[in-house]
């Protein structure tokens, strides 16, 4: 419960305060985004799994969103940034699609 | 499967999840937290990327192929104008060609219309009135020839314009003019130069001398602005035929 309210204060102060995003920052904070979505729908997998321990999500929801920016920020220090990026979302993508596959199953045994 | 047996039997997955959601914990805090900042930030990069409109973010690949597609793009519609371009100057040109010769038709038109006597004209010139006397034929044909030697462009005697093939014959009151009978007095209306037209009336012995010779009153008048506006009509041929 608590955890749904701090996604709703979260959108709600993003709408509230609508910052501009540092030109700097600008390529990885959709990657970061979509690295912290791939980690939220691992920890809702291990809830239902019964294996969810908060101190394993902290450190993978932070992990994660490194790595990410990390393998994007090398991929345009190296040349192929657009490509590396393009990558790295297929890869989140695959793994958020079988996380919710798990999830759908636990909830609907379908 | 989940065994059912156990003092505390394992709970299934919906279960844990209603669970969750009726017992708050500390971890959940913590979850909250990481949630707040995860839909901050997805709903700031939302509001980032529909709003933005400069190239400031952009990896240079990014730009590169933009620059190429706009470069491409900007090519082929320059190529478009050009041909554009061309196909109008190439039509401005037949129009403008089609114009020159119409207008030219026009004038040619005109100018046989005012020679063949067709239409009313008006320009400088002298009108010379004949009163009295016995006007023969032969004196009107030289007057009318002296005027036609200086440079008469138009004539008419008193409501007949005369053309190219105008007759002048004698008529028991006086004259037969194109078929036309007139008697005195005679008003000739001549358009040209009127200097000259003057001049070829007046030199010695010439028509005025000869007019009066024969008993008439000879009046002449130059004038800036004569006008004729008696008309001929177009008249048939019967056996001429151009070449």
């Amino acid at each position: 419960m608590i955890a749904i309210l701090g996604l709703v204060v979260g959108v709600v102060a993003g709408l509230f305060f609508a910052p501009d995003v540092p030109v700097g920052l600008e390529p990885y904070l959709p990657i970061a985004v979509v690295a912290a979505l791939d980690a939220v729908f691992g920890g809702l997998r291990a809830l239902l799994d019964g294996i969810f321990d908060d101190k394993v999500f902290v450190v993978s929801f932070i992990s994660n969103v490194l790595i990410a920016a990390a393998i994007v920020f090398t991929g345009d220090k190296l040349g192929v940034g657009g490509q590396l990026s393009t990558g790295v979302i297929v890869v989140l993508g695959i793994r958020i699609f079988s996380n919710v596959a798990a999830i759908r199953r636990h909830l609907f045994h379908a | 499967m989940p065994d059912s047996e156990g003092p505390r039997a394992p709970l299934s997955g919906r279960a844990r999840l209603v669970q969750s959601l009726r017992r708050p914990s500390r971890g959940q805090a913590v979850v909250g937290v990481l949630l707040a900042a995860v839909g901050f930030a997805a709903v700031t990069q939302v509001h980032a990327s529909s709003a933005t409109s400069s190239y400031a973010g952009y990896r240079e690949q990014d730009l590169i192929d933009l620059l190429n597609g706009l470069t491409t793009a900007s090519q082929r519609s320059r190529d478009d104008l050009a041909k554009l371009e061309a196909d109008r100057a190439a039509l401005q040109d037949s129009t403008s060609k089609r114009q020159a010769a119409l207008s030219q038709a026009r004038q040619l038109t005109r100018n046989l219309q005012i020679l063949t006597g067709q239409v009313p004209v008006t320009g400088p010139g002298m009108v010379v009135t004949v009163v009295g006397g016995n006007v023969t034929v032969d004196s009107m044909l030289d007057t009318i020839e002296e005027l036609r030697t200086a440079g008469a462009e138009a004539i008419a005697i008193n409501n007949t314009r005369l053309t190219a093939s105008s007759f002048i014959q004698a008529a028991a009151t006086g004259l037969l003019v194109d078929g036309t009978v007139m008697s005195g007095p005679y008003t000739l209306r001549v358009i040209g130069d009127p200097t000259l037209l003057s001049a070829a009336m007046v030199f010695a012995e010439g028509p005025k001398a000869q007019l009066e010779a024969n008993g008439a009153a000879v009046n002449i008048q130059t004038s800036d602005k004569v006008q004729i506006m008696a008309v001929a009509s177009a008249g048939s041929t019967q056996f001429i035929q151009p070449q």
